[in-house]
């Protein structure tokens, strides 16, 4: 690129002329030179051999913009800033946005809107669930075995390892945090009060409804997000199969059978756990360990814990399949929606979890 | 009429494990031509168009575009030519999480990252409006648009940085007969304001008529023949007849001349 500037001694208009290729790869040092030169300008195009849409278009925003004279044209250069010409004004690029303290008070009002709307539609998603399985009672040849068998393996069998292993964890955390301050008491022996009665009361049903809700929560609402966008949810009812019962019944069962049952494994890991602690650094035997828990710890603990486990399981698959149904649109949505499922399941347990401590204490359960 | 070569495919050789697509193909398409590639579903059209622009590797075979070799080309070179060249993919591969002006300002912002600002919106406005899209759409998102709209929204995308070049795979599928004539039409002309060069592989018969200059037929893992409609009509291949002799290929040509005699 050669660019030559003159300044007509007469103080005539500013001459610019543009040698050589006049493209979108040249196109910063042109539009530096054409920005620094003075109105009124001249461009001499006459040395252009060659040129795109681009380089019509910085000629056009110059005429159109500064009033400046092209000369020394060619047809095609003429015929390609009538090109691009015809296409001014294009389209805006960018969506009109309310003025600022409106657009705090636009984004409230759509936040209350889309609050209302998710607590009414998890309500009517919570209906058509309840309306599945009423169908299926009445039909119980509609009802997918096979498709809840493999849920079964997928939210519980599978999940298997890592909850012994953090439950495992967690037990041996609770006996070493629970033996430092107890010792301070000389009162080491009540770390087995500490590690039985905590894991089967709230420790084993919540850590497995956590992992849950990361595990298959999330994946049912990826998974039936990502049939939203497909459109296999559309054909699914166009054929006359109804999602909720070949998708999220399934998903249902699997959560609320699943969850007491790995709560329960998880309960006797984290008690592995803290057991293995307690014969190592507190030296006390595992018969002795064993039978120190059956004193301690009333029945009532176990219940306490194992009723939470199905109402949590459901509250999990209720959330990630009803956020899996709202997916319409990109790919994108489909991340944001799972995210939700998993923030709104692990929140919804563990305020369920508050209101189930208060309840069973008022009971007489504690 | 003297052919100047822009893209030169020889003895290609593609294969997916044991089952070869391709073996020992050859094309070759002339500079300013629009070239029509059609073929039965399998025969590998979609599979050619991603070996010559450097998506599948080929198992043997050279391919030169735009003068220069692909086959194992560095990616910084590849950069380079793939610069040079533009492409709309079947179901338009919009970016989804960006609005359509975004989706044409990403080429640009890739290669020239020093346009910025103002000027990069009027570049992708003027763009938008010549692919031939209402004015709105600019800010819209792929999701909110119809099919032919995203079709076009496409090709905006694959013109940013003014290719000298063009691969269309099926541009016109899934559109109404309408939109798939508007698109043609639309073709024709960015092709002679831009002299462009455009690959479009197509199942359109009505497509073939209107607006190529020349077809390649794809069979038996080859380019069978490459010509002119009229041409290809004289050859007696099977599956050439059988296609523009076809119900519906006897369906596209006649309307095709009672569309010029009218």
């Amino acid at each position: 690129m050669v660019e030559e500037t003159e300044t007509s001694p007469d103080g005539g208009p500013h001459r610019l002329a543009i040698e050589g290729a006049l493209t979108i790869s040249r196109l910063g040092g042109i539009r530096r030179d054409i920005d620094a030169a003075p109105d009124p300008l001249t461009l001499d195009v006459s040395g252009v051999d060659r040129i795109d849409t681009v380089g019509a278009w910085l000629l056009h925003r110059t005429v159109r913009d500064r009033g400046a004279t092209i000369v020394g044209q060619s047809p095609e250069i003429n015929d390609l800033i009538g090109q691009v010409a015809d296409a001014d004004p294009g389209a805006p690029v960018q969506r009109e946005k309310p003025p600022r303290p409106l657009a705090f008070l636009a984004e409230l009002g759509e936040w209350t809107i889309e609050f209302g709307r998710t607590f009414v539609g998890l309500l009517g998603f919570f209906g058509s669930v309840i309306l599945g399985f009423a169908s299926l009672i009445r039909h119980p040849k509609r009802f997918r075995f096979n498709a809840v068998v493999q849920r079964f393996d997928l939210v519980g069998v599978r999940a298997l390892g890592i909850i012994g292993l953090m439950s495992f964890l967690i037990g041996i955390v609770v006996g070493q945090q629970g033996a430092v301050q107890l010792q301070q008491f000389g009162a080491e022996v009540y770390t087995i009060n500490l590690i039985g009665r905590l894991t089967l009361r709230e420790l084993g049903t919540l850590m497995t409804a956590i992992m849950v809700a990361g595990r298959s929560g999330s994946a049912f609402a990826a998974q039936i997000g990502t049939m939203k966008i497909t459109e296999e949810i559309d054909a699914m009812r166009t054929i006359g199969v109804s999602p909720v019962e070949a998708l999220v019944i399934p998903r249902l069962l699997a959560a609320v059978v699943m969850m007491p049952l790995l709560a329960f494994f998880s309960m006797v890991l984290t008690l592995a756990g803290g057991g293995l602690f307690c014969w190592l650094v507190l030296e006390i035997p595992p018969l002795t360990y064993i039978s120190r828990l059956q004193e301690v710890i009333p029945i009532t603990d176990l219940w306490v814990g194992l009723i939470k486990a199905p109402i949590f399981g459901f509250i999990i698959a209720l959330a990630g399949c009803f956020q899996g149904m709202q997916v319409k649109g990109n790919s994108e949505e489909v991340g944001l929606r799972t995210t939700t499922a998993v923030v709104q399941s692990i929140f919804m347990v563990i305020v369920l979890d508050a209101v189930f401590a208060v309840f069973f204490s008022q009971v007489g359960w504690n | 009429m003297a052919c100047d070569e822009i893209i030169t495919v020889r003895g290609l050789s593609n294969a997916f494990g044991e089952q070869y697509v391709h073996k020992d193909l050859d094309l070759t398409v002339c500079r300013g031509e629009i070239l029509g590639v059609v073929g039965g579903s399998g025969t590998g059209k979609s599979v050619l168009m991603r070996s010559i622009i450097g998506l599948q590797q080929p198992v043997s075979g050279e391919i030169e575009v735009l003068g220069e070799p692909m086959v194992d080309r560095d990616e910084a070179e590849a950069k380079n030519i793939r610069r040079r060249w533009g492409i709309l993919f079947q179901n338009g591969a919009l970016f989804s999480t960006l609005t359509v002006a975004e989706n044409v300002q990403v080429p640009i912002r890739e290669y020239f990252p020093y346009i910025k600002g103002e000027l990069l919106d009027e570049i992708a406005a003027y763009k938008i409006a010549m692919s031939g899209l209402p004015a709105n759409a600019g800010p819209k998102y792929p999701s909110e648009l119809s099919g032919g709209m995203r079709k076009r929204a496409a090709l905006a995308r694959a013109l940013a940085l003014d290719p000298e070049l063009l691969f269309l795979d099926e541009p016109t599928a899934g559109l109404d007969p309408i939109g798939a004539a508007a698109f043609d039409e639309l073709i024709v002309k960015l092709k002679q304001k831009l002299d462009l060069t455009v690959f479009l592989i197509t199942h359109d018969l009505d497509t073939l008529h209107a607006i190529c200059d020349r077809v390649a037929v794809l069979a038996d893992q080859k380019v069978i023949a490459v010509g002119t409609i009229e041409e290809l009509l004289a050859m007696d291949h099977p599956w050439i007849q059988e296609y523009f002799n076809g119900p519906r290929g006897r369906a596209a040509s006649g309307h095709k001349t009672g569309a010029s005699v009218g």
